[in-house]
């Protein structure tokens, strides 16, 4: 019988989200496959809420382990797959695996398909994963023996996890030998948030098919006359012509409005991930194969220069009426 | 200071995609081409860490002939020598195999610093950088929105997920993935493009790497690219400007119920 792996990141002792989604592909991937799926925490004990359906759960414990780096995540996984012997080890696409599991597939020696959405059973496992931004999906397979697999956040969905009570075994890994090159602070955040737009009810965000700061004006008006708040993808603040609360998306807010108008935004993963619970999402872009129209309610394929204007003076009018 | 920047050539933001007939991958021939938007950030990085430190930039790319043009624009900006990797054999290398190509390359220039993007916006793999550290054995640091240079060392800010950040200490030589927005990539001047023609673009195949064929043998495959199966029912608003606009706000009104 096959193996996989599940690696299970906490994070401040709780399992991370993307990462017990990418369990629930795992759970999937063990029932297609007839494998057993076993999970592991670096940790001295399994979380309360793991009780969720794997054949076994095996905690590591190490000083070393306590607080993260690159370094010993994988020379800790290095020796789990040793004694493991797994067909697969899958995870979240986090920062932190960003961060460690492309180290370790290079340290020994094995393919990594990073960021994947989903997979299809067949002879063998074909992952599916995103290219240019969402644009377009591609068919990945490897060949025979270990393959790393990190799934995009929100590819599987947790509240879909088969419950469980997995037996616990604790593995010993040795850490002594490794160097520790980068020493990482306590997290902060940057000057306390000007705008919360987590609280708006109305959002209108603006991304780089506005082209230049000064256009920035058209939107600002549409905002004012739907009484929303002014958002933005990434590129907009990366200018500087927004401020950095303004920003939806992984490395920004997170929104839940009811009125969520896309103007000139692809609709990337890491803003999707921001904004993709809004109540009614409105995408207004010249691009008919942008990822936004994807999770749009309404789709407006047009130069936003013809339509944010004539949407404002509308909007006035419908308000005044 | 010595800094390598690699930049990856990668279709514009904006491009319209085909898809070839045979699914292999897009058709190339009415794209247009630019290095990868946080490669461009990478490398006004090191250009201002030699300008505040002194030393040498190199860019490097590896890819098709067009692929050349990132390094005459790195090299417009300021950067000092480019090192173009070009060869038939380096078409279908996966993230594994470019990292190893890289490291057979930089093993040799002992630099202080390799700044990376920390993904390439065509293939997405968020790879290389950390996968080069690896077979470098240098420490990495991901994500980096700031940098200073310590004593020995590096001082660097790095991104976390949803507006956290953290301060991270390295020693030096290290390698760093650059997030965007970390600086204002500069433009190329007059003078910048006419001093480019006189600097250094070396070009290497994998003969002058010395890298045997079977190390680099991928162990992915790409079987097809398509264009995603929409799941979501949209509902699209099509006419004139004007009529898009007036249905637009009967359906937010009358509809969705969020005027
Ligand atoms: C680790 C990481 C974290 C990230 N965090 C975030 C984040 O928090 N938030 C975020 O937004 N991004 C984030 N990104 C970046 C993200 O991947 C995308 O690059 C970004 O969202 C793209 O922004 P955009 O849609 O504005 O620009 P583009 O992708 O360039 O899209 C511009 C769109 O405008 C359209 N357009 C152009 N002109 C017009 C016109 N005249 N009329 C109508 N439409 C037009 C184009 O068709 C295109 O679809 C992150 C990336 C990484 C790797
Ligand atoms: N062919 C390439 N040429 C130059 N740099 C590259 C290449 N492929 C990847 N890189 C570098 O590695 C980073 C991450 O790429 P990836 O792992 O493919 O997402 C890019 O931002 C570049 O800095």
């Amino acid at each position: 019988m096959g193996k996989i792996l599940a690696f299970i990141q906490l994070d401040d002792g709780q399992p991370n989200r993307n990462a017990l989604e990418a369990l629930q592909g795992g759970q999937q991937l063990a029932a297609d496959m007839g494998h057993q799926l076993i999970g592991v925490v670096f940790s001295a004990s399994s979380p309360q809420q793991l009780q969720f359906k794997m054949d076994e759960i095996i905690t590591v414990a190490a000083p070393e382990l306590e607080h993260y780096s690159a370094d010993t995540y994988v020379a800790a996984m290095a020796q789990i797959i040793a004694a493991e012997q797994p067909d697969l080890l899958i995870a979240g696409h986090t920062y932190q695996a960003r961060d460690w599991l492309p180290r370790l597939a290079a340290q020994i020696s094995r393919p990594l398909i990073s960021d994947c959405i989903g997979f299809q059973k067949g002879a063998q496992i074909t992952w599916v994963r995103q290219v240019f931004q969402g644009k377009v999906h591609a068919d990945v397979t490897t060949g025979e023996g270990l393959a790393i697999v990190s799934f995009q956040a929100g590819a599987f969905r947790h509240d879909r996890l088969e419950s469980g009570s997995p037996a616990i075994r604790s593995q010993e890994v040795d850490l002594s030998a490794v160097e520790v090159q980068v020493r990482a602070g306590e997290p902060f955040q940057d000057t306390k948030a000007a705008v919360d737009l987590s609280r708006a009810e109305r959002i209108v965000a603006v991304g780089r098919g506005i082209g230049d700061e000064e256009k920035l004006a058209l939107v600002r008006e549409l905002a004012e006359a739907l009484g929303a708040e002014l958002g933005s993808s990434r590129p907009v603040v990366d200018y500087g012509w927004l401020s950095h609360d303004r920003q939806v998306g992984s490395s920004g807010q997170t929104v839940a409005a009811k009125l969520y108008l896309a103007v000139g935004i692809s609709g990337a993963i890491q803003h999707q991930v921001g904004m993709k619970n809004c109540g009614c999402i409105v995408a207004i872009n010249k691009d008919a194969n942008a990822p936004i129209f994807e999770i749009a309610d309404y789709g407006i394929v047009a130069d936003l220069f013809e339509i944010v204007p004539r949407l404002t003076a509308a909007i006035k009018e419908h308000r005044s009426a | 200071m010595k800094i390598c920047v690699l930049i990856k050539q990668v279709p514009d933001a904006g491009s319209v995609l085909r898809i070839r007939d045979d699914e292999s991958w897009v058709e190339e021939d009415k794209l247009v081409f630019t290095a990868n938007e946080s490669d461009s950030y990478a490398l006004e990085e090191a250009l201002l860490l030699k300008e505040a430190h002194g030393g040498e930039v190199i860019a490097c790319t590896l890819g098709p002939e067009r692929s050349r043009q990132v390094l005459k624009d790195a090299l417009s900006k300021g950067a000092d020598r480019a090192i173009f990797l070009h060869d038939e054999s380096f078409n279908n290398l996966d993230c594994n195999g470019l990292a190893k190509v890289f490291a057979k390359v930089l093993e040799k220039e002992h630099c202080d610093l390799i700044l990376c993007g920390l993904q390439a916006d065509d293939t997405g793999e968020a790879a290389v950088g950390p996968m080069l550290a690896q077979e470098l054995h240098l420490p990495h640091v991901t994500m980096v929105v700031q940098t200073e240079l310590l004593d020995g060392g590096l001082k660097v800010k790095q991104e976390l997920e949803g507006g956290w950040f953290r301060q991270v200490e390295t020693s030096l030589p290290a390698l760093l993935t650059i997030q965007s927005g970390i600086n204002k990539p500069r433009y190329a001047s007059l003078r910048g493009i006419m001093a480019m023609k006189k600097k250094e673009l070396r070009e290497l195949s994998a003969t002058d790497l010395g890298v045997p064929a079977t190390e680099l043998a991928p162990m992915q495959t790409l079987q097809r690219i398509y264009v995603p199966v929409k799941t979501k029912e949209t509902v699209y608003l099509e006419g004139a400007p004007e009529e898009v606009v007036a249905q637009l706000v009967d359906k937010l009104a009358n509809e969705a119920k969020v005027l």
